[in-house]
């Protein structure tokens, strides 16, 4: 019966002279996500709204999943579009709409009609009661609550006459694209997928790096963080995900630094190589998954070491979640079946078995200077063996 | 080079078999159950698988069912059996040490009412006969031991398991599982008093998802799957004809060269090993010393633990030299629990996560024995001066 879908946004609404290019890109973002849905269909922005019309056949609830993955929307309204052929003609039709979408009349609605087209012959206010006595009349069991109705049945007479009533929520956020981008550090666990949706959700473009360290960690766990990346790539675009063999660097690191040190330094020059790529690519931050607390290297002491050696702002969205709600997230974004898959990441191999919880800067510094005779070549073999996949 | 030393997960298929494939799918498809002549010379490619199995391992055409594999062979064993005798009684028994896909078929029927001996084995992976000769009841309906490990390649006192249960109680059943050993060793089920016999297609350079189940003719066993009812109504389903003919053809070109293929196997299995006794801190397990004949093991199965590396690692940085091995056995890649075999016969917890399996076939060579050697020679003590923690 649908043919239409409105969308509704929520934020969007409120940017000032902006608004366009938000809209803009919120209809780029859709004609994208459609691309995948069988059938053709037409996006287009009209008087603050935006209408996907489908000009082919099509799969309802394809389409309905694919907008549920867009940033921005923050509504989804199936749309019954007719022609003006007089009011007693539109009643007839929405007294059939009411009867097919709602099959059990026991509910309370009310009439919410909008009159953008100001010739029709009736105002709102008309076309609310006599559409809601013509929808009594027809449908007995159906009653009217003006306040607090199960149904709202909204008309809304433009050059067509748009019908609708039921409002499939979206993920909200801003349209990918309208907020910049960001470098995001994937390792292949639960968290940092989960962070870099959440940023992405603000509308920021993502570009990842994930640290390689064979034979320590497999090919198979790199193919876990290419099927990650692919999985937030369906909310985010697609991801441009640099995989940077990081061997060398933590063998050397193992080598010449304290053992219980060796999260922290390791980290250290992830970050360092990580705002170097986000740099040449023009992004504007790091986003990490850390949460305060988690891990040795996440506690707000080893955060302090962490933090000092880039000067592009890190993004942790995760700070202050606990485990099961980042879980919860995971789940619902289709990360987790695949985050917890058995495979070593670069993280966990030579961890040592008490690694320092409360680092201090200084020494950890210190002790960093015992890298100084190899660890710029090394770091730049890493640049350079740098291999780009492209997540979608 | 590449060097494929897992052939205990899966071999490569022989260049005939693929030929012989490659025909039956685009010249001989028919459906052998069909009236017509393209179905009859379907059936022909099944005549003819059978009457390979019949004479390899000298038993009646009739006594033998194609299946999608080992696990199928296993499952159809034993819950097809248990189910059909357990008016007769309701323990079976089997060992600690047996593949997953008869571990876990056990499982479930304790599930469903039955009672399960598990049999322990020695530090060689093998199971004492006086614990069978006691855990056998009048109550014991099936006995499921399995013939070669998968992951020390320990072999098991078939022939004398069969006598002996058939001694005890003529009634109970005896099945065993040759995935591992079929095409290693000669085996002849009426000999060995074995009733059932499963054997894999994948493990003998045939192709993947075929499997063969022999079930003596006196054996009463219900089908696991309902339909068409073919394959005497035990295993319904459009027999896989193409792979069928495959794992004949595998089995017949791997018989036609048994003794030659074996010594040549043996041979690189005494000089791996021989090359491995010069380095220090590693464990072979299951080897019997001072036995003849591959040291009282399989002649394709070589498990040796590392100490102070972990298996995983090892086994990337192997890869990385084109060395393909597996860590444990290759069906726990996926799951790495410590594994059941290692544990049963007594390897210590600390080398349980540091054991490789590497596992050889007809087309192992000598030079890849010494390039293999030489990069654990190389490998292993770097691995070691990275240890964790």
């Amino acid at each position: 019966m649908f043919t239409a879908f409105l969308i509704k946004y929520a934020e969007i609404g409120i940017k000032g002279k902006n608004r366009y290019l938000f809209e803009d890109a919120l209809v780029s973002q859709i004609s994208h996500a459609l691309k995948k849905c069988e059938g053709k269909f037409l996006v287009r922005k009209t008087q603050g709204r935006i209408f996907v019309d489908a000009q082919t056949e099509f799969d309802f609830d394809e389409v309905v999943e694919h907008l549920k993955l867009v940033f921005g929307i923050s509504g989804i309204c199936p749309v019954v579009y007719v022609e003006d052929e007089g009011f007693e003609k539109l009643c007839e039709t929405v007294v059939d709409y009411m009867k097919e979408v709602y099959p059990d009349p026991n509910k309370t609605f009310k009439v919410q009609a909008r009159r953008a087209r100001k010739n029709y012959p009736k105002d709102s206010m008309e076309i609310n009661m006599d559409m809601g006595e013509a929808i009594l009349n027809a449908i007995p069991e159906m009653k009217v609550d003006v306040h607090n109705p199960d149904i709202t049945l909204n008309i809304e007479v433009r050059e067509m006459i748009y019908i609708y009533s039921e409002i499939i929520p979206g993920p909200g956020g801003m349209p990918v694209g309208t907020g910049g981008k960001a470098m995001l550090l994937l390792s292949g666990g639960i968290d940092s997928p989960v962070a870099g949706y959440m940023i992405s959700k603000r509308g920021v473009k993502i570009d990842a790096v994930y640290f390689h360290a064979p034979p320590y960690t497999s090919e198979r766990a790199k193919q876990k963080v290419v099927d990650l990346a692919k999985i937030v790539s369906k909310y985010t675009g697609p991801i441009r995900l640099h995989v940077i063999n990081f061997t060398d660097i933590q063998l050397y690191i193992h080598e010449k630094c304290p053992h219980e040190e060796l999260t922290i330094i390791m980290r250290r020059y992830m970050m360092r190589i990580a705002e170097h790529l986000a740099k040449e690519s023009d992004c504007q931050g790091l986003i990490t998954g850390e949460s305060i607390g988690q891990v040795a290297s996440q506690t707000m002491a080893s955060l302090i070491s962490t933090n000092e050696v880039c000067e592009l702002p890190v993004y942790r969205p995760l700070i202050a979640f606990d485990k099961q709600d980042i879980v919860d997230i995971s789940e619902k974004i289709g990360t987790y079946e695949t985050s917890i898959l058995p495979f070593e990441d670069c993280c966990t191999i030579f961890v040592a078995k008490h690694p320092v919880t409360k680092p201090n800067v200084n020494i950890i510094r210190r002790h960093e200077h015992n890298l100084d005779e190899k660890i710029d070549e090394l770091v730049k073999i890493a640049l350079e063996t740098d291999e780009i996949i492209i997540a979608e | 080079m590449e060097v494929y030393f897992d052939n205990s997960a899966t071999t490569r298929v022989l260049p005939q078999v693929a030929e012989l494939m490659h025909k039956v799918m685009c010249e001989d498809y028919g459906n052998p159950s069909s009236m017509h002549n393209k179905g009859l010379e379907a059936e022909q490619y099944l005549r003819y698988a059978k009457d390979v199995f019949a004479k390899l391992l000298k038993v009646n055409e009739k006594e033998l069912f194609f299946t999608s594999g080992g696990t199928e062979s296993d499952n159809l064993a034993l819950i097809g059996t248990a189910f059909a005798n357990m008016r007769k009684g309701k323990h079976l028994i089997t060992t600690q040490i047996e593949h997953p896909a008869i571990l876990q078929t056990m499982q479930y029927l304790e599930k469903q009412g039955f009672a399960v001996t598990y049999l322990p084995v020695d530090s060689y992976g093998h199971i004492r006969l006086e614990d069978l000769e006691n855990a056998i009841t009048p109550e014991t309906i099936l006995v499921s031991i399995m013939h070669t490990n998968n992951e020390i390649g320990a072999l098991e006192p078939i022939e004398e398991a069969g006598a002996l249960i058939k001694k005890r109680n003529p009634q109970t059943l005896f099945h065993v599982d040759t995935v591992q050993g079929f095409g290693k060793a000669k085996i002849f089920p009426k000999r060995m008093h074995i009733d059932m016999l499963s054997v894999s297609s994948h493990k003998i350079h045939g192709p993947k998802g075929v499997g063969l189940l022999y079930i003596n003719s006196n054996v009463k066993i219900q089908p696991i799957m309902f339909g068409g009812g073919q394959q005497q109504n035990i295993r319904s389903g459009t027999e896989n004809v193409p792979g069928i003919a495959g794992f004949a053809k595998a089995a017949e070109l791997l018989y036609s060269r048994f003794d030659e293929d074996l010594a040549q196997i043996r041979g690189c299995k005494d000089r791996f090993i021989r090359g491995l006794a010069d380095m220090e801190n590693i464990r072979i397990n299951g080897i019997m010393p001072d036995a003849e004949d591959g040291y009282g093991t399989a002649p394709h199965v070589v498990s040796v633990s590392f100490r102070g590396v972990r298996s995983e690692v090892l086994l990337h940085a192997l890869e990385e030299k084109g060395i393909y091995v597996s860590a444990g056995s290759a069906c726990s890649a996926k799951k790495p629990l410590p594994s059941a075999t290692l544990r049963a016969i007594g390897v210590e917890k600390a080398l349980l996560d540091s054991t490789i399996r590497f596992s050889f076939s007809i087309f192992t060579t000598r030079e890849e024995i010494d390039y293999t050697l030489q990069v654990l020679y190389d490998t292993i003590p770097i691995l070691r001066r990275y240890a964790r923690g």
